[in-house]
């Protein structure tokens, strides 16, 4: 009872409290509400400046699904016209019909899924070996992978290139499947975040028994389930989002994923503007999806490494 | 079964039993590490090695490699192509780096607060950074549309008569792609920022504002050298993205007009797999990869200099 009672009283100054509120809380009483009365105001103020922010860096997104439903000639006009006078809804049916969507759509998702599987597996097995075993030559073998997270990929795509191709490989998913499932990146992300973990664990499993593969499968992958989830979003984004990867190495349309498709359609026909955005905003709503189911471990993700894919 | 799983670290005498546990301990790593370390061998570590080795090879789709030693350079630096290249990624660093930092900072005191439904604005600032390539150059070309676009009508309604002509013109066109990019990573830095401002500890705030230290005071006293190792990583991050700028360039303008968004990514890619100079646009690399690196190196040496 009174042990609960001096808990509740030690957590209390962070009981819902704001760090600006814990900071008025420490001055006297009588200067607390003009002070209050000025922190409503400049929260506010806070609110109408990051609106206004909000709403300007998203008018590229407001101006692309406008213009999606809009009619071709209707898109540049002066001036603006931002809610179009007449939806234009078959935009959206017609796309499916002028270009392969679905196929490009399906060669998108099946690389993304494919490489995020293999990073994250392979990625976290490695990242155990780095971080909870040890044996000679480990450190500088790590050492390697992180360097080669530093050395820009366009300085050996060219050899990556001619390897793919005397294995022929290219104009083949194997290709973008072989290069991006095993990142560096992934082991060190993991890695990151296996160090957080207490070797005190893996020991304490070791005792009870248990081999390396089960401490990995049974006490360290389900502790990691954060960072497993921001790997598999990063690696998940980056593969639909890769635009110079297939740009290279997959030359015919059936293999195209949705970034080279849209690009060709945008080449092919110039002025169709609204099609044009239609298709930038299919080729955007999965990413969406995955970004608003899992976006706290972005953030994480993005936090904890500070290093992209 | 205790003796098997003392791990080697524990005793440092070298027993046979510690011996053969710090063989079994050698092997599991490597058990763990193989499935990702083939690949990486094969795909990364051996072209990034192959990569130094061609820059001085000759060697084409057609003929035979052969050493030339440093002719690919000798003829890179004579090549117009490559200095009008190297000028342009230069100058999209330079004008980059420091407005995307600029803005990321900004934007993360903004969002560095506990007000409601704060998780909003920071999601949303961060969505470009995510969104579809191809999509961002494309909505930005239109946008940028010299006669009819948005950006242009909005120009002439604040009164500038003559709009640049932006992706259609060689002085705008570096401007129009550093502008679309600054806008899609700024949410990207914003979030390292964001982390690194949350790091600070509020006495650190508390005791400058004891002492009567004025809000600008304490972002320029507490704020920004707290920020420091934050700052660095960004400004490294930045750096090395920009001078790997591709994707976006080649969607947005196709280094064009002209060679006027030209960048080395993209000679590279054109000399090596499009026309299949290997050893040519291996040395091309290099420079790029010595740039990356000395800049790299540079700014750790000043971060160093400022922690003593």
């Amino acid at each position: 009872m009174t042990n609960m009672a001096e808990d509740l009283k030690a957590e209390a100054p962070f009981l819902g409290s704001s760090a600006p509120a814990a900071e008025d809380r420490r001055r006297t009483d009588r200067k607390r509400s003009p002070r209050e009365r000025k922190k409503r105001t400049t929260d506010v103020v806070i609110y109408a400046v990051l609106a206004v922010l909000v709403v300007a860096l998203m008018v590229p997104f407001i101006w692309m699904v406008s213009s999606s439903l809009k009619e071709n000639n209707q898109v540049l006009t002066v001036p603006i016209q931002w809610i179009p006078s007449e939806f234009v809804w078959s935009n959206y049916t017609d796309i499916w019909t002028r270009i392969p969507m679905m196929g490009y759509l399906q060669n998108s998702l099946y690389l993304a899924v494919i490489i995020t599987c293999l990073q994250v597996l392979t990625g976290s097995l490695a990242a155990y070996g780095f971080s909870k075993v040890r044996f000679p030559g480990r450190d500088v073998l790590f050492l390697a992978y992180i360097g080669t997270i530093a050395v820009p990929w366009q300085a050996y795509m060219v050899p990556q290139y001619i390897m793919m191709q005397n294995l022929g490989l290219t104009n083949s998913f194997n290709a973008l499947i072989l290069l991006q499932a095993f990142g560096a990146f992934g082991v060190f992300l993991m890695r990151q975040y296996y160090m957080t973990i207490p070797d005190e664990l893996c020991e304490a499993a070791r005792i009870d028994g248990l081999s390396e593969y089960g401490i990995w499968a049974r006490v360290i992958l389900p502790l990691s389930k954060p960072a497993l989830a921001s790997l598999a979003l990063l690696t998940f984004v980056n593969t639909w989002n890769d635009y110079m990867g297939p740009f290279i190495y997959l030359t015919s349309n059936r293999l195209w994923t949705v970034q080279l498709g849209l690009r060709s359609f945008v080449g092919q026909f110039d002025a169709e503007y609204a099609m044009i955005m239609t298709g930038s905003v299919i080729s955007v709503i999965p990413i969406l999806a995955i970004f608003l189911l899992g976006q706290r471990y972005f953030i994480q993700g993005i936090a904890t490494s500070g290093m992209k894919g | 079964m205790t003796t098997e799983t003392v791990p080697s670290k524990v005793a440092p005498v070298l027993s046979r039993g510690n011996r053969k546990q710090a063989r079994r301990n050698t092997l599991i790593g490597w058990t763990f590490i193989l499935p990702n370390f083939l690949g990486f061998l094969a795909f990364t570590l051996i072209p990034v090695l192959a990569a130094f080795a061609l820059s001085f090879m000759e060697w084409t789709s057609f003929t035979a490699p052969k050493w030339v030693g440093l002719a690919n350079f000798q003829r890179m630096f004579a090549s117009d192509s490559f200095w009008v290249a190297l000028r342009n990624t230069v100058v999209y660093a330079i004008g980059h780096v420091p407005l995307t930092m600029a803005l990321a900072l900004l934007l993360a005191m903004l969002l560095n607060r506990k007000l409601k439904g704060i998780g909003f604005f920071r999601v949303a600032i961060f969505f470009p950074y995510i969104t579809s390539l191809v999509a961002v150059a494309v909505v930005w070309n239109m946008l940028f549309s010299p006669d009819n676009g948005p950006i242009n009508q909005f120009l002439h309604a604040i009164g500038i008569a003559n709009a640049p002509g932006w992706t259609s013109s060689s002085d705008w066109a570096l401007p129009a792609v550093i502008i679309t990019s600054v806008w899609r990573d700024m949410g990207y830095y914003m979030v390292l920022y964001l982390a690194g401002l949350q790091a600070i500890p509020s006495e650190l705030y508390e005791a400058a504002e004891v002492d009567g230290a004025s809000a600008w005071q304490r972002f320029w006293n507490v704020t920004i050298p707290s920020l420091r190792p934050t700052t660095f990583f960004v400004v490294v991050m930045l750096t090395v993205s920009s001078f790997k700028v591709f994707d976006l360039i080649v969607v947005m303008t196709n280094g064009g007009p002209g060679r006027s968004t030209t960048v080395l990514s993209q000679l590279i890619y054109q000399e090596g797999i499009g026309e299949g100079k290997f050893g040519y646009s291996s040395a091309i690399s290099l420079v790029l990869f010595l740039i990356v690196l000395t800049v790299t190196v540079l700014q750790f040496k000043i971060q160093q200099r400022r922690e003593r």
